[in-house]
């Protein structure tokens, strides 16, 4: 499981998503998995080899580091990549559960029928596999779901990132006097300003994917309220033209009477 | 996850580009995002580990490499290399969602009905402009890093000594860079080839403009040649009907074309 992977997966339901979802996908692996790899891995690769100590005492540098480093940020954002990501599977199971009750039904349907041909029953199943499901009734739910829990998990991570470092600043040099450091000793961090540089950019890059969850979430809701109010316009104007035609038929019935 | 990734991502690009345009991806992607992977990433590999003072104050080389290094030349081109190529995929996204619209329209009123657009993938209307304006942002992304790289570093050099006097270093300690030359030849490299693929830019957006300013004024000179024809050929026909009757008319009448602009 790779990275090329997640892509693969999370491409294949870009189809039954809308433009902002397709966005949203281009924005999370090109402006963040891809910066993750080729840039920030290589600034993050010597953090704990070059965090170095004004002290000899064995043992302290150590456990200065992990003081002040309990998760490496990289290791944070690869988990929020892999988190924010994984709702949108959510929506792949649910069009593979659809596609598979289509199939069952299409297959049951022409065994009782019994003429369908082979060759059109195919044409049929390969519509079911290559056709875009409209983002109507369940699907809608799971497919705002997934949104909320995006949100959810871009936001949670943010937020430990900015509780654990104090902020999206780091510090050239941080104090420490935990045991077996014998007093209270420098510890200067390797390229702060260039890891203070990826982790605004990176912090930058979550907040737009934020807002692009929010602003498709509010399309997917005013676009189920105009649905709601075409279906009720619709069904008021089908009651008003069957009264109407009861009453023509009932009128056509008095004058043929007189 | 790598540049094969984006590489593959921009291969669709190519289809809806000018020359100028297949040319400028053909050098970001051999002449910077090759030359970048395979041969400076690797000079600037060591540039931490290799940064050496005369001193062996504890943290004065962290503090001293940090403070003369503030980001890495590496990752300014990284992220000018992502920057430079993604508004490429903002024609991609126009297209396809030309071809979406022309699909949902045949669904609409059937496969006989008018297509909105001609051609999805021809530069016309809407994706002239996001062409030209994806050319623009290239060249501000281009201009903006190589102003970054020069403001950073002061210049495009790279001493062999540099002097810090950062705290905690005890006094003006002499620290020196690992491969100073090589790191100059590779910078001056990615400059001259950032600022190539400008010039590429502002060609294909001179191009772009010159031929629609032509075929405006072909489209002008056109209609106005159709115009004066309809207009001289209602003329003759006025006077061939006049003839067959046996009339002359002292003024021909204004041709349909004439009443109607």
């Amino acid at each position: 499981m790779s990275w090329p992977l997640l892509y693969a997966q999370l491409f294949a339901v870009n189809r039954h998503s809308t433009s902002l979802g397709k966005v949203w996908l281009s924005v999370l692996f090109i402006f963040r998995v891809m910066v993750l790899v080729v840039a920030a891995e290589s600034v993050w690769g010597d953090e704990q080899s070059d965090f170095t100590c004004n002290t000899l005492q064995p043992g302290c540098e150590n456990v200065c580091y992990d003081q002040f480093f309990p998760v490496s940020h990289i290791r944070l954002w690869c988990l929020q990549l892999v988190f924010v990501s994984t709702p949108t599977l959510l929506v792949a199971m649910h069009v593979a559960y659809r596609n598979h009750s289509d199939k069952k039904r299409l297959l049951q349907g022409s065994g009782r029928s019994g003429f369908l041909s082979n060759k059109s029953q195919e044409e049929e199943l390969e519509t079911l596999k290559t056709r875009r499901l409209p983002i109507a009734g369940a699907l809608w739910w799971t497919y705002a779901c997934s949104l909320v829990f995006r949100l959810l998990f871009e936001g949670g991570f943010m937020y430990a990132l900015y509780v654990v470092y104090d902020g999206f600043q780091m510090p050239r040099l941080v104090q420490c006097d935990q045991w077996p450091c014998p007093n209270m000793v420098d510890c200067f961090i390797s390229r702060p300003t260039e890891k203070t540089v990826f982790t605004v950019f990176m912090a930058t890059a979550s907040s737009i994917c934020i807002v692009l969850n929010m602003a498709e979430l509010a399309y997917l809701v005013a676009k189920a309220v105009t649905r709601g109010f075409r279906s009720q316009r619709k069904r008021t104007s089908c009651s008003r033209t069957s009264r109407e035609k009861l009453q023509n038929k009932t009128n056509q019935k008095l004058l043929v009477l007189n | 996850m790598n540049w094969s990734f984006l590489q593959s991502l921009l291969s669709g690009v190519n289809k809806y580009s000018t020359a100028f345009g297949r040319v400028w991806l053909s050098i970001v992607f051999l002449f910077r995002v090759m030359v970048f992977v395979v041969a400076a990433e690797k000079v600037w590999g060591d540039e931490q580990k290799d940064f050496k003072c005369n001193t062996a104050q504890p943290g004065c080389h962290n503090v001293c490499y940090d403070h003369f290094f503030p980001v890495s030349h590496i990752r300014l081109w990284a992220l000018q290399l992502i920057f430079v190529t993604c508004p490429s995929l903002l024609v991609v996204m126009h297209v396809a969602y030309r071809e979406d619209r022309e699909r949902k329209n045949r669904l609409k009123y059937g496969e006989n009905c008018r297509r909105l657009y001609q051609n999805t993938g021809k530069k016309r209307g809407g994706l002239w402009w996001t062409y030209v304006l994806t050319l623009v942002f290239k060249i501000g992304v281009d201009a903006t890093f190589v102003y970054l790289v020069y403001h950073i570093y002061e210049g495009y050099d790279f001493p062999s000594l540099i002097k810090c006097e950062q705290k905690p270093c005890p006094n003006k300690v002499d620290c020196f860079i690992s491969r100073p030359t090589e790191k100059r030849i590779f910078t001056l490299f990615m400059v001259v080839t950032s600022l190539l693929c400008i010039l590429l830019s502002v060609f294909e957006i001179v191009y772009l403009i010159g031929k629609r300013l032509r075929e405006c004024l072909t489209a002008v000179h056109h209609s106005r040649k159709s115009v004066t024809h309809t207009m001289s050929s209602g003329s003759n026909l006025m006077e061939a009907t006049a003839v067959k009757r046996g009339t002359t008319p002292e003024t021909p009448a204004p041709s349909y074309m004439v009443a109607i602009s």
